[in-house]
């Protein structure tokens, strides 16, 4: 590397990297130089002017001011922010800025945290100047999530930049010239990229504000506490903003490993559903049909009672892989502790063939901002934007740095990188990791070998093949498995077929967790093969699907919703319909649990329960509860301890959520994530290469119950569309037309659903979301479908 | 009377058709690009011949053309390119046109030397989007050109690639600016970019890339045939050559004037015919509307040279002489101005956004009559935050003229201001 060099801001000597902008070694110092359009993740654009300092190089000034943000650093540059020069350019910049700007801090969202009201209290006037009228510019719908005042707009274009840097989707632009000039969407359309929200962290003034938070409080009402976002594996950090006992909005929390700067616009509106009239606010009972509340002491000892009566092989324990790692932790622990075997948290997993094998603690591979730089991605059966929208970011940055990315999966995707897209029928995703297999001379063993000994690959694979075999040679080769490979009939052999490709290229082989904490869900052992600490089960239990498949006698289900967050919602109402004993620790009611359950603890959701999740790269992260939770709702561990006791069994004495960490900590004191397979992964494929699929993708904002139940992600276009997406060639066979409707069949199972055609899918998929309105009734996520005019 | 008019731009306009390759020809077109093509002259050769000669940059910023050539990282691996500037929007100047309608072809061969010597292989010619007819003269010449196997691929068996194409602007006033130009051929809004990184090193789609007006390009052939030190002969040193003026506002004959730098000011106006109806000269923008305006008498002892217009504080600019007669009214003349730039700011940088629309918001009150006394210093201050303090100098250019017109016509405003929009000079 070049040398550090050293120059002088306001008299200070402060160490400088060559190239370095001078208002970045400020920053590093702690000198103030204040700012609008400069932000450390965007490209420099130095339109603003209100950085303007007085700078020196070799004794000689320039002659003019220089743009702190976009003037790089000289050995030997003197730098003066606060001389007489400095402060008169920007005082002038702050005046300008001022002449056409509202003023209208009262009214405005922003107030109290506006970086425009912030700089202004230092370097306006007093009194205006300027006595024309003032600029009034027109609003824009640009859908439920981001409030617009556009003649609050100051021009920074912060979020024009955003769109076309970092959202990859140019959702909003500059038209206009002078003081004409307008931040827009030119051809109004709602804002729909995922990672939209941002620009509202970004907007230096009250033009974007949020909608949803629109009115709801001045911004020095709120106090702020810190959290863990509950949806993907990413783990954001987050700042809650909370007024009284409740999350008034949510923040992204600075984290480079992490998060970087940003959220998901999931991560920052789903605490809407916190405040869900759904919110179950006290334990309640079904007699006869009917509920009523009940107290926590009696539902829990007659909890107690019908789980120490019922035959520990009729047990059944099925957790949401948002649970905390103190609530994972606990419910295996009472779930084996009445010598039941059969818990599970992989709810939308439907072969489990490869759980002897299952590596030890499986994870992303490599650390989260190692992502970006990969040279060489195999994506398998991931909708990567709508699974883990910053991964996706990530991966965006790896692309645009010239890594090749390459997707199976059984639709298209809309990408926001370059990337080759191998799209084919659900079955087709082993042919084509097959063909990439055979492409680099493999021949695998068991049923991988006659996959790969029938592949015929073509250019696309050999590329494909020699991208991944190139960055391997470099170890920055890796292969996903994202929830589409993971919902899939025969995952087993894709993941087979990952490690055959990753061992002949020298690639690693990584998975997607698919939730907040379905990584820790294996140090918690919250799964039937997995104790706590991830250690192999001696014998393993019956998995989710086994669990339903044969029902049991009696569940529990913790914070599980059934029509939605099942692969097959159908098999799982026949199982728990037909049960004695089901009880559902939830934070909502829900249809399809009132419909099946007996009893229903009202228990904490997100920011109301302290906890930890274990992200995709395997950093524990642990939270604090901000708020209380609504009514006689009761944070899910302290639910769980008092359940332990009253089951007699030892080891519940908990006296808060830390011991419980600490106590499984000390059991994962030696784990590492590790993706090594613990055997060889030998299984036929179970899908018929032949015949119309369902492929069940998880729209964003349908992925958990706090999040179905954010009204303003609700609200964005597609959020909860059922639909049936098929082939033009595949519909007219069936005599379907686009919008028609369609009814579709998996065996028993059946919905209705308007038609939309869909030239880039598959011939002989059938693209029916799950975990929509709509699909409550259907069956395997992924599986055989037959679809008719209705 | 001024003798060496029209030697280099002008050389074929006394011929009937002068825009035909034939009567280019005529007068040793293309000799020196196939000269160049056959013994393949090393680039450096002809650059020093340019610096020699002292052209500098027709475009406004009279920056030297050899050493903006020297700049381009000529044996660097991939694509480069030159780019011709006909936008040709400043006000007053109308020079480039008339050097696309009589002259098209040495500005094509300007550009393939060019090429040559920066190592670019293609060539944009950007083209005010209103000049219908200059458009249609070049993409004619373009085609001929072509036709005759001048430019094009391995050029004449050379091995040379040069293909030029035309980019019609849009009507933007900014595009002129080098980097908005690059980003409006780009297909993008036309705005300017910060330097650095410059254009030499990161130009058109990122690549290494020359801009240079369409006098500066079209000056070059005859440079390499005359020599660099027969140009050089033609000005004055430091300030090479012949330089196209147009010459507008109140003179009897506006016209487009090629003479010799360093010729007196007084001989070009002259060659217009003097000022209009015989009037008394009051004052002159001698270099397009973005330069300081000069007081006539101090006009009238200046020469037309860049040393000698900035000796008269202003700046030869794009060498368009904007005459101002008596009677006329300074602060029309201004608010006028101002109200151009307000237009025409593509509204990037906060200074000249909202001070441009403020500068003529001001003035137009003041011609209204509800001017008010410290409206002649807010002008004055407010212009003085404009400019430089910008990424590019169309701030400058908004806040010169402003600056130099209360400078010396501080009384015209002061009267306005105090007599409800009576505006002196009219009522002299
Ligand atoms: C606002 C603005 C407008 C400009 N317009 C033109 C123009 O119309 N034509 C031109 O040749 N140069 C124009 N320029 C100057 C160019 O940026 C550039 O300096 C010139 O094209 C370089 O060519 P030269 O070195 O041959 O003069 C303009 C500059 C500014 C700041
Ligand atoms: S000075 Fe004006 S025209 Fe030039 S870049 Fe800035 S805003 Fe645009
Ligand atoms: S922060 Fe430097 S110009 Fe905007």
């Amino acid at each position: 590397m070049t040398d550090k060099l050293s120059i002088e801001i306001d008299g200070r000597v402060c160490e400088a990297s060559p190239g370095e902008m001078i208002i970045a070694v400020a920053d590093r110092e702690g000198i103030a130089i204040p700012r609008f359009c400069y932000h450390k993740k965007l490209s420099i654009a130095a339109n603003c002017r209100m950085c303007l300092v007085e700078a020196e190089q070799g004794g000689r000034p320039f002659p003019k001011p220089v743009p702190a943000c976009a003037t790089p650093v000289a050995a030997g540059m003197k730098v003066l922010t606060r001389s007489p020069k400095a402060l008169e350019a920007q005082r002038g910049t702050m005046e300008f800025l001022l002449i056409n700007h509202p003023l209208d801090c009262p009214i405005c969202d922003q107030g109290g945290e506006c970086e425009l009201q912030d700089v202004a209290m230092g370097y306006g006037g007093d009194v205006s100047r300027y006595s024309e009228g003032k600029r009034v510019v027109k609003d824009e719908d640009l859908g439920p999530l981001v409030a617009t005042d556009m003649t609050r707009c100051i021009h920074c274009t912060r979020c024009v930049r955003f769109g076309a840097e970092i959202a990859g989707v140019r959702e909003l632009g500059a038209t206009g010239r002078g003081e004409d000039m307008r931040i827009g969407t030119f051809v109004a359309h709602t804002l729909t990229h995922e990672l939209s929200g941002n620009i509202i962290d970004l907007c230096p003034v009250g033009a974007l504000t949020s909608k949803p938070f629109r009115f709801k409080a001045r911004s020095w009402e709120l106090t702020q506490a810190e959290g863990i976002a509950p949806h993907d594996a990413v783990g954001s950090n987050l700042h809650l903003h909370l007024r009284g006992n409740q999350v008034m909005r949510v923040h992204p929390k600075d984290n480079e490993a992490v998060n970087e700067t940003w959220i998901s616009d999931r991560d920052r509106f789903s605490y809407e559903g916190l405040a869900s009239p759904d919110r179950l606010t006290e334990p309640m009972i079904k007699e006869d049909g009917a509920w009523r509340p009940i107290g926590w002491q009696d539902a829990l000892i007659r909890v107690a009672e019908r789980l120490k009566t019922a035959s520990a092989d009729q047990i059944g324990t099925l957790i949401a892989p948002t649970a905390t790692l103190e609530e994972m932790y606990l419910a295996q622990k009472l779930t084996r502790g009445l010598g039941a075997t059969a818990v599970d948290s992989r709810l939308r997993q439907q072969d489990f063939r490869g759980d002897a094998a299952d590596p030890p603690l499986p994870w992303l591979g490599v650390p989260i901002a190692e992502l970006e730089t990969r040279d060489a991605v195999l994506l398998i059966g991931s909708d990567i934007r709508q699974e883990q929208p910053l991964l996706a970011h990530r991966l965006r940055k790896a692309a645009l740095g010239g890594a090749g990315i390459v997707l199976v999966n059984p639709l298209p995707l809309e990408l926001t990188f370059p990337a080759q897209q191998l799209v084919t029928s659900a079955a087709g995703m082993l042919g084509e990791l097959a063909a990439i297999a055979k492409a680099l001379r493999k021949r695998g063993s068991g049923s991988v070998k006659d996959l790969i000994a029938q592949a015929n690959p073509t250019d696309r694979h050999t590329s494909a093949a020699e991208r991944l075999k190139a960055a391997g040679t470099e170890r920055s080769g890796l292969i996903l498995l994202g929830a589409l490979a993971a919902a899939h009939p025969d995952y087993t052999l894709l993941k087979a077929l990952a490690y055959v490709i990753a061992e002949a290229t020298g690639s690693t082989v990584g998975y997607l967790p698919l939730a907040a904490n379905s990584a820790g869900a294996y140090l918690a052992g919250a799964l039937p093969h997995v104790l706590p600490g991830a250690r192999p089960g001696e014998a393993i239990g019956a998995d989710a699907r086994a669990m339903l498949v044969t029902a049991r006698k009696a569940y529990v289900l913790w914070g599980v919703e059934p029509s939605y967050d099942f692969a097959n919602p159908s098999l799982a109402a026949t199982a728990l319909g037909s049960a004695d004993l089901v009880v559902a620790a939830t934070a909502f009611r829900a249809p399809s649990l009132e419909a099946v359950a007996d009893l229903m603890l009202p228990i904490a959701a997100f920011a109301e329960t302290s906890g930890t999740f274990v992200n995709a790269e395997g950093t524990w992260q642990r939270f604090q509860g901000a708020v209380a939770p609504p009514g006689e709702a009761r944070p899910g561990w302290k639910v769980l301890r008092v359940l332990g006791n009253l089951c007699d069994l030892p080891g519940f004495e908990y006296a808060d959520s830390g011991e419980i960490h600490q106590e499984l900590a000390t059991l994962c004191a030696e784990v590492r994530p590790d993706n090594a397979p613990r055997g060889d992964l030998k299984v036929e494929p179970s899908l018929a290469e032949a015949g119309l699929m369902r492929v069940g993708t998880l729209p964003i904002y349908r992925t958990d119950p706090l999040v179905r139940r954010a009204a303003a992600l609700q609200r964005t276009p597609g959020a909860d569309v059922f639909a049936v997406g098929l082939n033009p060639a595949l519909a007219a066979d069936v005599g379907l037309a686009d919008g028609e409707l369609a009814v579709i069949r998996q065996g028993k199972a059946e919905a209705r659903a308007a038609v939309v055609l869909d030239a880039a899918l598959p011939p002989d998929v059938a693209l029916i979301p799950s975990g929509v309105t709509g699909s409550e009734a259907l069956g395997e996520q992924i599986g055989p479908v037959a679809v008719a005019k209705a | 009377m001024v003798e060496d008019q029209n030697s280099v731009c002008f050389r074929t306009l006394h011929l009937k058709e002068p825009w035909a390759l034939a009567s280019y020809r005529s007068v040793g077109g293309y000799a020196q690009w196939e000269k160049i093509l056959k013994e393949k002259t090393d680039p450096a050769k002809i650059i020093d011949e340019l610096k020699l000669s002292a052209l500098r940059g027709r475009g406004g910023a009279g920056f030297p053309t050899g050493l903006k050539w020297s700049f381009m990282p000529r044996s660097a691996p991939g694509q480069k390119y030159i780019v011709c500037n006909s936008d040709e929007g400043e006000p007053g100047t109308c020079k480039d046109r008339d050097i696309l309608r009589y002259n098209p072809h040495q500005l094509i061969e300007g550009m393939a030397i060019a090429g040559y010597c920066i190592g670019a292989t293609v060539g944009y010619n950007y083209i005010r989007g209103e000049f219908y007819e200059p458009i249609d003269r070049f993409e004619a010449a373009l085609k001929e050109a072509y036709e005759a196997g001048l430019i094009g691929k391995d050029i004449q068996g050379s091995g040379v690639d040069f293909d030029l194409y035309t980019h019609c602007g849009a009507g933007a006033y900014i595009c002129g600016e080098e980097t908005a130009l690059l980003e409006s051929i780009e297909g993008k809004k036309g705005q300017p970019r910060f330097k650095p990184p410059f254009p030499a090193q990161f130009g058109l789609y990122g690549r290494p890339t020359t801009i240079n007006n369409t006098e500066s390009l079209a000056s070059v052939p005859v440079i390499l045939e005359k020599g660099g030190q027969w140009f050089l002969e033609q000005g004055r040193p430091n300030n090479g050559g012949p330089k196209l003026f147009s010459v507008t506002g109140h003179v009897e004959r506006p016209d487009n004037f090629e003479v010799p730098l360093g010729t007196p000011f007084k001989d070009l106006l002259a060659m217009a015919g003097g000022v209009k109806g015989g009037k008394r000269l009051k004052a002159v923008i001698p270099g397009g509307s973005s330069v300081p305006v000069v007081p006539g008498d101090l006009m009238l002892q200046t020469d037309m040279d860049y040393d000698s217009i900035a000796k008269a504080g202003s700046m030869l600019g794009s060498g368009a002489v904007i005459v101002i007669a008596e009677g006329t009214c300074m602060v029309k003349v201004l608010a006028n101005l101002a109200h151009f730039y307000a237009h025409e700011s593509c509204g990037q940088c906060t200074p000249c956004r909202e001070g441009t629309g403020w500068l003529a918001r001001v003035l137009h009150r003041i011609l209204n009559g509800q001017g008010r006394p410290q409206d002649i210093d807010l002008l004055d201050g407010v212009a003085g935050r404009i400019g430089g303090r910008t990424i590019c100098a169309l701030g400058d250019a908004a806040a010169m003229p402003v600056q130099s017109f209360l400078q010396h016509y501080r009384h015209e405003f002061e009267y306005m201001v105090e007599h409800g929009g009576r505006s002196l000079a009219e009522a002299a």
